[in-house]
């Protein structure tokens, strides 16, 4: 099961706290992390509700350990205040968001890809966040285990965006042996250092982290501050600073961060999709051109930061682009802003918002988009 | 410029030359009783990890403490708190944070941490307003006083803070006002030693915006109207609730002894990795 992937790719990433609140779709990750995470020195905490969760694992990560926090988008929308203190502060963590039906209650078994701008816009304030699409259980484990790497690289939040369908999909998955999972460490001042001697924060090569512990003495603070973790509350280039190094921290590091899966070489038209529904888009491709149609695609499997140089450079060698999500069109804009008229960009949700898109309702539209 | 310094000054971060409190404010006593506690307790600032909400409690520790300090969002330092304890375990964990932040914002963090008897040391400091925002009213302000958002006078029953934290399981509870700086700081230091949730409750005065207000008066004022009105826990229990009502019941509330949750977390992870 795809949760359960997931669960164990926290594991492989070398997760060693997770704490989190129980929510359809996304409870079997927690109930595979409470009895995992023991057996390899972690622990997992089901705290009181997500707002502690998303706090607990901050806390725990500024000592130094490698935290995770599995729900759905009501958990994120609880957390959210709290993921801006750790984009602010500058704290690795992964969250996984096993999107279901909203808004608001809404159906929670059923799969959307409904939260897509949260992790981007939800929490108040400029920044800048990263975010995984996995498209199959198999991809849960990868990207869980590969956004401990980010987080930890970035000293930032990064998310795995799953939903219903990816996390209870039911697919053979291989886990490697640990010796072949890269592990990657976030910096740590040297002991003794003085912290205002260096920069702990607002480097846009990713400061050194000054955990707890360690007799640094940090001062850690989501007001604006400067490098050394300074409160300055009255000067507009304080803020300017704050936010612009914090942006560029990820920004600068975009090649690094960003992928995507692209086969449209000579293609007229191109599918743009991301997680479950670009198993269908991949596969009407596939039909497609076994029709003799000119059809490519493009998948997206890093949404943030949004792979803005990926679908220009499509925009300028394809005529149409057709982007498919399971929603009502949220990432869709921004593509169309990136492709800046070079190319007619449509929309194509499914039929019935909630449902994977209709093999052959998408073969038809791209039937019709060619002639 | 004197050379005499403070003997509490070199618990300091260097970088603070003033204090960010009102004249009159109780948050002083209360910074100076921790530090007090410390240093007779022998402990040095890197025994302790310190984790503060939003408000004006909140920077009796931030920026001033020279030890490492999370100063976090509203109401959650408790929850924050919890994962560094967790996985800090040797280290000591305590929250400084106000009666807003701690039992309004934060009220489920905190009973939580104490059902869970997770070892650390939560100092509430106790003015019964919101001071920073300008003086709105607050789950502990007393009923009919006159705040910024209860110019009428406020409707509502007011939190009895200490036995609430008693309930939800806490293993020490006490509290005292800024008129009993000896009590509290011996209470912070047996808080310190305690293995387990130990909550201390400090009723301080906001001459600034309780005072004004609600017609308290002073810092002065306040003090002695603690002093008349404070009775014992012991002296309390012999008292109608009638009686009761208009004091301050201050002391020990709870002292006792249950397992706490990182030892039960150690514990079950020997177990499971077949070591236990």
């Amino acid at each position: 099961m795809g949760n359960v992937a997931c669960a164990e790719g926290a594991i492989a990433g070398g997760c060693e706290f997770a704490a989190g609140y129980p929510i359809t779709p996304a409870s079997e990750i927690g109930h595979t992390l409470a009895k995992r995470l023991p057996e390899v020195d972690g622990y997992f905490l089901q705290t009181e509700d997500e707002i502690s969760a998303i706090c607990a694992a901050i806390g725990a990560s500024w000592t130094g350990k490698r935290v995770f926090v599995p729900t759905s988008g009501p958990g994120i929308s609880l957390m959210l205040e709290n993921i801006g203190f750790a984009v602010g502060i500058e704290t690795p963590c992964v969250l996984v968001n096993v999107q279901r039906g909203g808004p608001t209650t809404g159906a929670p078994s059923m799969g959307l890809q409904g939260d897509m701008v949260q992790p981007r816009r939800g929490s108040h304030g400029e920044y800048e966040i990263v975010a995984l699409c996995p498209s199959s259980p198999q991809e849960m484990f990868d990207h869980t285990a590969q956004a401990f790497n980010l987080a930890e690289r970035y000293r930032t939040p990064v998310f795995v965006m799953a939903d219903a369908f990816i996390g209870h999909m039911r697919e053979e998955v291989t886990i490697p042996e640990a010796d072949e999972i890269e592990i990657t460490y976030r910096k740590i001042p040297e002991e003794g250092t003085d912290l205002s001697k260096i920069k702990v924060f607002l480097d846009e090569d990713v400061a050194p982290m000054p955990i707890f512990g360690r007799g640094f003495k940090s001062h850690v603070t989501s007001s604006c501050h400067d490098e050394h973790g300074n409160r300055n509350l009255i000067d507009p280039t304080a803020l300017d600073n704050f936010i612009q190094r914090l942006r560029n921290k990820i920004l600068k590091h975009r090649d690094e961060i960003v992928q995507v899966e692209s086969d449209y070489d000579g293609c007229e038209l191109v599918l743009v999709a991301y997680g479950a529904v670009a198993r269908c888009a991949k596969e009407a491709v596939r039909v497609a051109r076994s029709k003799g149609m000119p059809v490519g695609y493009l998948r997206v499997i890093t949404a943030w930061p949004f792979p803005d140089r990926e679908v220009r450079d499509l925009s300028e060698r394809v005529k149409k682009i057709l982007v498919l999500e399971n929603n009502a069109g949220q990432y869709y804009p921004y593509v169309r802003a990136s492709a800046a008229e070079r190319a007619e960009v449509a929309f194509l949700p499914p039929e019935i918002l909630g449902q994977v898109h209709r093999l052959e309702y998408v073969v038809e539209k791209i039937e019709e988009m060619i002639q | 410029m004197s050379s005499v310094q403070h003997p509490l000054r070199k618990y300091l971060r260097p970088s603070v030359e003033a204090t960010t409190f009102c004249p009159g404010c109780g948050d002083g006593t209360v910074l100076q009783c921790i530090l007090r506690a410390i240093d007779e307790l022998g402990m040095i600032m890197d025994d302790f990890v310190f984790v503060s909400g939003i408000g004006c409690a909140a920077w009796i520790i931030s920026p001033n403490f020279n030890a490492d300090v999370l100063h976090t969002t509203h109401g959650r330092p408790i929850a924050f708190a919890t994962g560094i304890k967790l996985s800090l375990p040797e280290k000591k964990v305590m929250v400084v944070s106000g009666d807003g932040d701690l039992t309004a914002i934060g009220g489920n963090h905190l009973i939580h941490a104490a059902r869970r008897n997770i070892e650390m040391v939560v100092i509430c400091a106790n003015n019964g307003i919101y001071g920073m925002t300008g003086g709105q009213v607050a789950p502990t302000t007393p009923r009919e006083a006159r705040t910024i958002t209860t110019p009428h006078g406020s409707l509502e029953n007011t939190f009895d803070i200490s036995p609430m934290v008693q309930a939800a399981g806490a293993t020490y509870v006490a509290r005292w006002t800024t008129h009993q700086p000896r009590q509290l700081t011996k209470s912070i230091k047996k808080a310190i030693q305690k293995k387990g949730f130990a909550f201390v409750e400090v009723i301080s005065q906001c001459p600034v915006q309780f005072g004004a207000k609600t017609g308290a008066g002073g810092a002065v004022e306040m003090l002695e109207m603690y002093r008349e009105r404070s009775i014992s826990v012991k002296k309390a229990g012999e008292m109608s609730p009638q009686e009761i009502e208009d004091k301050i019941v201050t002391g020990e509330f709870v002292d006792t002894v249950k397992p706490e949750l990182c030892e039960e977390v150690a514990r079950l992870k020997k177990k499971v990795r077949g070591k236990g």
